[in-house]
This record gives structure tokens, sequence and C-alpha cells, in this order.
């Protein structure tokens, strides 16, 4: 399938891209955090966690499809 | 009556000290309150390694974070004997000295507003997908991280 992935803040920095579409045949997120990782090795050293559909998940959560963000630490306020 | 209608939380560059004096004045028609409280976020010139903030440029998450401003909207008109509740976040530049949040409360007594206003700046501390970044004189920067 299909996943839409927007990154935001430093990890966007490190992207060079603020939202992609990649393909990907795995079930759970942190299936697709390692391809994150192959793709952009320096997001390793990187903190962030994920939202789906704009909640946050687990690493073991299962994948639904559609919107993916990876987002580094707050700093609001 | 409750104020509870979804509201714009941001406003692109810094909250000027007039929106924040007019958030104040339109309250005057509102004779139930008792009390208000404010809190306001401002910018620091924090210095890092012998270099100087200059201004932090903000960038969100929209989507998420307007759920999660009404979230905390809700959760804390449950909570707490509110009459009414704004909140303002900047995006884009806020230079230091600069307000770049702005959380209004109200109530008819005040020990409701106290407790209400820390619960809610709290809750946008460490639940609201806002980045931000820390320019330096010297255009260098480096991330913010709430601690």
């Amino acid at each position: 399938m299909y996943i839409n992935i927007k990154y935001f803040g430093q990890i966007a920095e490190l992207t060079q891209t603020k939202e992609e579409n990649l393909e990907f045949s795995g079930i759970i997120v942190s299936e697709l955090v390692e391809t994150l990782y192959l793709k952009y090795s320096n997001l390793r050293t990187k903190n962030f966690q994920i939202a789906q559909n704009q909640e946050l998940v687990s690493m073991e959560t299962e994948l639904t499809g559609n919107d993916i963000a990876l987002l580094p630490p707050f700093a609001g306020g | 009556m409750q104020d509870k209608k979804p509201k714009s939380v941001f406003k692109e560059g810094a909250i000027t000290s007039e929106f924040i004096g007019n958030s104040i004045y339109k309250h005057q028609t509102k004779t139930s309150i008792g009390a208000h409280n404010i809190f306001l976020g401002q910018v620091r010139a924090d210095d890092i390694d012998e270099k100087t903030v200059l201004a932090i440029e903000y960038t969100a998450y929209e989507d998420m974070a307007n759920a999660k401003f009404h979230e905390i909207r809700e959760a804390a008109f449950e909570q707490f004997e509110l009459t009414c509740m704004h909140i303002y976040h900047s995006l884009g530049t806020v230079k230091a000295g600069e307000i770049c949040l702005f959380v209004f409360v109200s109530s008819p007594r005040r020990k409701v507003v106290f407790e209400a206003l820390e619960y809610i700046v709290e809750a946008i501390k460490a639940d609201v997908p806002v980045f931000g970044k820390e320019v330096f004189e010297d255009e260098s920067h480096q991330w913010k991280k709430n601690s």
C-alpha cells in the first residue's frame, strides 16, 4: 500500500521534504520506521514520536493506511 | 453562558499587547465573571554556547494541534467552572521579548481560574504538536524542546 507521511520541524529538515507517499508492505509502525531508517540513515539519531490519523501511536500499533506523521519533541508555548 | 464554539488558535507572528488588551476589554459585557487569569508565554533570549536566541520560528502539525487544543478546551470546561476560555498560539517568527502564547480563562470565582490556567498551559506544552526553531544572531539555529 501507499502511505502518506508528513515530517515536521527538525525531522523535515533532515528528510528535506515535508510530505511524501511511500510504498510499504509491512504491518506495524516499527516496520515503517525501519524502512524510513534505510531511506534516511540520520533519522536513527533523532528523537521522534509517530502519529497515525492525528493520534500518537506505539511502535507495535498496526498501520491502517494513511496520515502518518513523524513528530519531533514538542516546543509549544 | 458558556463560550464553547471552536476557535482558531493559531495566529501568524507575535501576539500583540493591543490584541491582549482588546480581549480583556471584550469581556466587560460578561458581567457574571468575577475573575480572569491570563498566561503569556514570551520568547526568551537564551544564551546557548555563547550565542543568543534572537527569535523562534514556530511550525505545527496544524490539524492535529487544533484537535488537541479542542480536547484541552473540552477537558478544562468539564473539570472547572469556567465562563469562557481563549487560547492563541503564534506560528512563524516571534522575536525575543514578544508573546507567542496567550491563554485567558474567566470564571465567577478566583480559585477556579488559578487551577484551570495551570492545567491548560501544562497540557498545551505536553500534548500539542508545535515545533520551535531557535534562531541565533549568526543565523545558525537549534530546535527547542519543552522540558
